[in-house]
């Protein structure tokens, strides 16, 4: 069922590309419409499906305590998930760190599960016939505090180390091309090739909508993508090195950009292209 | 089916590019002037992402003198220190020695179409491309162009093919800071990402008559 939904938005979308090539700018607002509907109904967005395992993940027995992660407290207390993502990254005093989710999950994997993550890590990001826990639980996790606003935590002094080096990292440049975040995301309007870059080196709207639609369904990867993937992403366009999973300075960027987003309604896992 | 989905990839962009995008920032942000991260612990931080990447890579990272300013700066640097790293800047480009700038504007749309090179996910044998579509019009045939960087298109012609603008376009190719300091287009000859010839087949591509760029 959900299946056949999925075919007929793609079918849409191939009719929409035929109207583009032969009547050029005639995108039609009811296309625009099909498009928003298309973003906020489960039944035609794949990224449920990891919603759906990320539920069955989060309940399941594992390591070597047998336990679910349902004992681990993502800022709310144990096992509260409602509203948990919003405020996320955040400090947590078990760990004495500023985690984002994915931190955070693999630290209860391993403390409260007794996991070895090595094996979740080499999955972190899913390819063809290759699932991945992590953006099957974060999909699950962050779907639950839809409709909510993006509240991240800047009150402790870590919470605000990590805003003030996410924003440096932001417009720090290097590698071989001598490009920052900033040489890409500083300014509204702007695209490389056809791809439109949202300017994220200001609070406000563009922002918002940015870090309030991750996760998000990735129709040209077929995969659900979380923002580890999104900067791991960037920072191979940025041409620097491969940023280590999970690592301070994603955590620290991902503080920054929520910042600029404060206040943004989070609506997720969200489609793109 | 990897073509659909493709292509409905580009739909979605051009929707999104069609979607209004409404900037005004509205959200009064609650939290108290954001101090200046303390050099060091940004270090720390990127020692934590980075720091297993091999030596070369992590070199590539550390910004040079005028990278400095210009991170200082936010690229808005002062006209004093604008004046050092042009000249700074201008040291660096190494014009070909036999005096001829243009190549093959051939070569050259070949170049400037390639977006690859410097990536983590390339290999050894990745023909670095100058990327110049990324950022900027060319020929009017090519629509998939972005708009980090002023159109191009006709860019000899319209300086009536003049040596001097051309040896200004290799200039700013080989080294965009010696022109505009902490611009934000890559140095090309001085980070050592294209070859002198390659340099002169895309100034081929601007300031040949036959170049379509020209048509
Ligand atoms: C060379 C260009 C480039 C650089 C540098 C770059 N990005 Fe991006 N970024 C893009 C492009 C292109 C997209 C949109 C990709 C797409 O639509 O497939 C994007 C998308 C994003 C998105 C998601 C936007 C959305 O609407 O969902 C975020 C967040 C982001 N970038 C943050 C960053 C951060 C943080 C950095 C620095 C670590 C960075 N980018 C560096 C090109 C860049
Ligand atoms: C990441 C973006 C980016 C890329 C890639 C890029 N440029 Fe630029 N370019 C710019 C920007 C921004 C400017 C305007 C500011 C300046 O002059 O520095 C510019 C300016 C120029 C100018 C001067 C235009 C004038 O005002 O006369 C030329 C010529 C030029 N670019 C050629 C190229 C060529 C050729 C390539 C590819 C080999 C290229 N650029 C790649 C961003 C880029």
């Amino acid at each position: 069922m959900r299946r056949a939904a999925i075919g007929s938005v793609l079918t849409a979308f191939v009719l929409c590309t035929i109207s583009f090539n032969v009547g050029a700018q005639d995108a039609s607002e009811k296309e625009i419409e099909r498009y928003r509907a298309m973003i906020s109904d489960p039944m035609s967005n794949p990224g449920f499906l990891a919603v759906d395992r990320g539920e069955i993940l989060w309940s399941e027995k594992r390591g070597s305590k047998n336990a679910s992660l349902e004992g681990c407290d993502l800022g709310l207390g144990a096992g509260k998930l409602e509203g948990a993502f919003a405020k996320l990254p955040r400090f947590f005093a078990d760990a004495d760190k500023v985690m984002d989710l994915e931190q955070r999950l693999l630290w209860c994997m391993q403390n409260v599960q007794g996991l070895d993550t090595k094996d979740v890590i080499a999955r972190r990001f899913s390819g063809p016939g290759r699932a991945s826990d992590m953006e099957d639980l974060v999909a699950f996790i962050a779907n639950k505090s839809n409709g909510m606003k993006i509240d991240v935590q800047l009150g402790h002094p870590k919470e605000a180390e990590m805003a003030a080096v996410g924003e440096a990292l932001f417009f720090r440049r290097g590698g071989v091309m001598d490009f920052a975040c900033a040489t890409c995301h500083a300014e509204e309007g702007k695209r490389i090739r056809l791809q439109g870059l949202p300017e994220l080196s200001k609070a406000g709207k563009q922002a918002q909508e940015t870090m309030g639609s991750w996760p998000t369904y990735r129709v040209s990867q077929g995969a659900l993508r979380t923002m580890q993937h999104r900067l791991w992403d960037c920072y191979r366009q940025q041409r620097w090195p491969v940023p280590e999973y999970a690592s301070d300075s994603l955590t620290a960027l991902t503080v920054f950009l929520n910042k600029q987003a404060l206040g943004g309604e989070i609506n997720v896992p969200s489609i793109k292209r | 089916m990897k073509t659909i989905l493709k292509t409905a990839a580009l739909v979605l962009v051009a929707g999104t590019i069609v979607l209004p995008l409404t900037a005004d920032a509205q959200t009064a942000p609650k939290q108290a002037a954001a101090k200046q991260a303390d050099p060091a612990v940004i270090d720390a931080y990127l020692k934590s992402t980075f720091g297993k990447a091999p030596p070369e890579w992590q070199a590539r990272i550390e910004p040079d003198e005028s990278l400095k300013t210009c991170n200082n700066f936010r690229n808005d640097v002062p006209s004093a220190e604008a004046d050092k790293i042009v000249q700074r800047e201008l040291a660096k480009v190494v014009f070909p020695a036999d005096g001829k700038l243009l190549g093959d504007w051939k070569e050259g749309k070949k170049i400037a179409n390639n977006g690859r090179g410097g990536q983590f996910s390339d290999n050894e044998k990745t023909v670095n491309g100058g990327n110049c579509y990324a950022c900027h019009q060319l020929e009017l045939a090519e629509v998939s162009y972005g708009t980090l960087g002023p159109s191009l298109t006709s860019y000899g012609k319209d300086r009536k093919f003049d040596p001097a603008e051309a040896k200004q376009a290799y200039t700013k190719i080989y080294n965009s800071h010696a022109v505009v300091a902490c611009s934000n287009m890559p140095r090309f000859g001085a980070n050592k990402f294209l070859t002198e010839k390659q340099i002169k087949d895309i100034v081929a591509l601007l300031f040949d008559p036959e170049s379509p760029v020209n048509k």
